[in-house]
């Protein structure tokens, strides 16, 4: 285990180098953040100073060898259009991302397998075919249109919610969250659902397809006709069975769900990294989104690794190799 | 069991719509500050929110006029000399007390914040501030400087006391956010809120509201639907399209007045071969653009009145120069063109392009309201004189590096374009110094012609302006500036002034300004 984990690490600093000189270039290929940055009354010799200022005179090669040093001592820069380190402009953000990931994923889950295991388990039933029609509509209907229709219903025409915004943050333990208080909770519900529908359609068609295959498997026969529970069927020996695709598709959607935000967070005003990073690809903010990247890229190969340990649990078939 | 219950009653709970309070105001705006430091970047959303927390030594009211702020009058007392008087009654949000030093200490800080992406250098170098007691300022130039006042109405008086050795970071976290301004700063949370409170001891017009808070909200439905379902009771930059439909819905007050931004295309005027210009079928031809007679056909084919009622949907007003009328060095002679084919096209035949000629619009499609709908527009427009148009849009990030800088020997890159030009200072100069005045980055004149107009005339009009201390001759000499480069040369075709709108809830109206900014003191209740 412990040399297979190595192994992993090893590739992600390799994954992570190749990705972030990608990134540096890239980035310098589009446009001229000096456009975005200056008033436009601005004289040649003010923007003059300001490309000297943060260094944009330079070659592109050298502006990188300068970014790799300064990385490698946790100097990710200023940001261009904030003055403010960039690291600590996305960490201040994460909070707000991961908790509204997480709630929405928990919605997505809590929905997703019972009726995912109900359609599979009785696919010709009117509410099953109600169901995978319901989820199709899910993932083929454009987050932004979705969003603007949820405020709408929920915000405009009923006023249940809020449309946007964090709302007043509670703090437990000392971690400053919007899952502490009510008035917070109704705020994260909106933006939560929204980004949860195109994850609840995709698992529940996922754990569908699953349960149709398992249902059939002889083990599960051999389990009715020893006259277990129906329930003791379903939660123990197929719910087992269909949750190893599940967890590898839950890990990187989560990943997506964090990294991927951006149209969720537009809409509803919420103050995550993901409104960040597309505030900082409009004003060509070159700090952040490279540091966003990276810390992503890292956050992704993290989650890779946590998916492989945990299928070793769920399946004792997978073995993990790289100890021999 | 009982848990569900509990469960159930506590979802229960979060649906219910949370309680306004009467006194406390929200307003969602377009475009976030990117600092609180009010000297730290110099653009539109900085400056604007910091007029609620700071004042200016020049207060601009909502026709951009100079009217006293934190000093009560001010006058030229020689040639190179401005005399300013500052007000006595005025205090810190400390309680300590305003004086000369904390302007002298604000000349000094706004040149020097480091890591500024736009300092104010550019209204502020060059100037030599003197204290002569408490309550009096001389500030020295080289040369004769008409445009003091306006110079001096855009950067904010920091305190000196808190000021000293501050940084950005000081004033983002609230620690040096000590101003004179009628709200007090409370709270800033990146991409969510910025707080502020009331302070009663503000020497202007007494504030309304006990906590104001800001909200950004960069989407348009979704600043719409805030203000429709209540989160907030202010909104600006409404969607044109959304217009109609709040104009007819009683619980929403709309406002909207002229902008100080004028539409225009810049033209290149500077290259004989011009890179996104051919023949009608793709031969190589001479920059047609050069001709005067071209310009003006270009001008002539514009519609303008359908521009503003179809693409604009009614928000917009025609423009014929750089400003709407009201503003400073605005003429009174010149009107918007007509929309006059015939005459324009007899005058593509008398410049010899009777057979017109191929032509790429460039655009940006993110920064002015509906930019990429009107340059469309504006190819079909000119098709009609024989200009076969092809329109290239794109976002902001690469159209102004492209179109200031983008051909190879650095300079601008495109044939014609659209492009907008908000007047900060109020009056003429600031376009002709900027857009039609001889590029000359020695002179620091025409910073942004990116057509590359150049008349020696219209230079030595702009610079005898320039040195012109009494208001109503410079007025006259912008005005027939204006008239040569604008009326004559066709250096810019103006095509429409924005209009811009607020939307708040009933029972308050928001008093437009003429510099799109949004504060708080101009949300009135009725």
């Amino acid at each position: 285990m412990t040399a297979f984990i190595l192994q992993r690490s090893t590739q992600s600093i390799v994954v992570l180098f190749v990705m972030s000189l990608i990134v540096f270039c890239g980035v310098n290929l589009i446009g001229d953040p000096i456009y975005m940055m200056i008033s436009p009354e601005s004289t040649q010799a003010e923007i003059e100073r300001t490309i000297k200022e943060f260094g944009l005179d330079k070659p592109v090669l050298e502006q990188y060898w300068y970014f790799l040093k300064n990385v490698l001592n946790g100097d990710f820069g200023l940001s261009f259009v904030q003055g403010i380190p960039a690291l600590s402009l996305i960490l201040e953000r994460f909070p707000a991302t991961i908790e509204l990931a997480l709630f929405s994923l928990f919605i997505s889950l809590v929905f997703a397998l019972p009726l995912g295991i109900y359609a599979g388990l009785k696919p010709d039933r009117k509410i099953s075919k109600f169901i995978m029609a319901g989820s199709i509509l899910g993932f083929s209907m454009p987050t932004f249109w979705v969003g603007i229709m949820l405020i709408m219903l929920f915000a405009v025409h009923l006023g249940w919610l809020p449309s946007t915004g964090r709302g007043e943050l509670g703090t437990f333990l000392g971690i400053e969250s919007s899952l502490f208080t009510l008035d917070v909770l109704s705020h994260i519900f909106l933006p939560a659902l929204n980004l949860a529908l195109f994850k609840l359609s995709s698992v529940l068609r996922l754990t569908r397809a699953g349960t149709r295959e398992v249902a059939l498997q002889d083990y599960i026969k051999f389990a009715r006709a020893k006259g277990l529970s129906e329930s003791r069927v379903v939660n123990v020996h197929l719910l087992k069975n269909i949750l190893i695709p599940v967890v590898t598709v839950i890990g990187l959607e989560f990943g997506s769900l964090v990294a991927f935000s951006t149209v969720t967070e537009t809409v509803f005003a919420w103050p995550g990294a993901g409104k960040l990073i597309i505030d900082a690809v409009y004003n060509l903010d070159r700090p952040v989104i490279v540091a966003y990247l990276i810390i992503i890229v890292a956050f992704f190969v993290f989650l890779n690794l946590i998916v492989d340990i945990l299928y070793s649990f769920l399946d004792p078939r997978v073995r993990i190799k790289g100890s021999d | 069991m009982k848990i569900l219950k509990q469960l159930i009653a506590l979802m229960v709970i979060c649906f219910v719509p949370s309680i306004a309070f009467s006194e406390n105001l929200k307003i969602g705006i377009k475009g976030e500050p990117s600092s609180i430091d009010p000297h730290y970047h110099n653009v539109g959303p900085n400056n604007m929110f910091g007029n609620n927390i700071f004042s200016h030594l020049v207060g601009q009211d909502e026709n951009q006029q100079a009217i006293p702020d934190l000093a009560t009058s001010w006058k030229p007392i020689n040639d190179t000399t401005w005399e300013f008087k500052l007000r006595k009654d005025v205090k810190w949000h400390d309680g300590s007390k305003f004086t000369a030093d904390d302007v002298i200490f604000t000349a000094s800080r706004a040149l020097n914040v480091p890591k500024s992406p736009a300092s104010f250098g550019i209204y502020l170098k060059g100037k030599t501030f003197v204290k002569i007691d408490d309550y009096t300022v001389h500030v020295k130039t080289e040369k004769p400087y008409p445009l003091m006042p306006n110079d001096l109405g855009v950067v904010k008086i920091v305190s000196k006391k808190y000021g000293t050795n501050a940084t950005t970071e000081d004033y983002n976290s609230g620690k040096a956010t000590i101003g004179t301004g009628p709200y007090k700063f409370k709270e800033y949370i990146k991409g969510d809120k910025i707080v502020l409170l009331k302070n009663s001891d503000y020497f202007g017009k007494k504030p309304e509201f006990d906590v104001v808070e800001f909200k950004p909200i960069k989407s348009g439905p979704a600043r719409v639907a805030a203000l429709l379902s209540g989160d907030v009771d202010l909104i600006d930059s409404v969607p044109p399209v959304d217009v109609a439909k709040l104009k007819k819905n009683k619980k929403i007050q709309l406002s909207s007045g002229p902008s100080n931004r004028v539409i225009y295309l810049h033209i290149d005027q500077f290259r004989e071969d011009s890179p996104y210009i051919k023949a009608i079928g793709g031969g190589k031809i001479k920059n047609p653009l050069l001709n005067v007679k071209v310009r003006k056909a270009i001008s002539l084919a514009i519609n303008r009145d359908a521009m503003v009622s179809k693409v604009m949907e009614g928000l917009a007003i025609p423009a014929g120069q750089l400003l709407p009328k009201g503003f400073h060095g605005v003429s009174s002679n010149m009107k918007p063109d007509p929309y006059d084919i015939k005459t324009a096209k007899m005058l593509m035949k008398e410049a010899g392009y009777g057979k017109g000629f191929e032509l790429t619009i460039h655009g940006p499609n993110d920064r002015y309201i509906n930019d990429a709908k009107i340059a469309e527009a504006l190819g079909q427009m000119l098709s009609k004189i024989g200009i076969k148009c092809k329109i290239e849009v794109m976002p902001k990030a690469v159209y102004f590096k492209r179109a200031s800088a983008g051909a190879p020997d650095k300079t601008p890159e495109f044939s014609m374009m659209v492009l907008g030009w908000g007047a900060g200072s109020g009056e003429a100069s600031s376009p002709l110094k900027s857009l039609l005045a001889t590029h000359d980055k020695e002179k620091g004149m025409g910073g942004a012609n990116r057509g590359r107009h150049s008349d020696l005339k219209v230079d030595a009009l702009i610079d005898k302006a320039l040195a012109t201390v009494d208001s109503d001759a410079r007025g006259k000499i912008l005005a027939e500036a204006t008239e040569l480069a604008v009326g004559k040369n066709y250096g810019i075709i103006p095509i429409h002034y924005q209009v811009n709108t607020w939307a708040a809830k009933a029972g308050y109206t928001y008093l437009p300004r003429t510099d799109e900014y949004t504060v708080v003191a101009g949300l009135q209740k009725k």
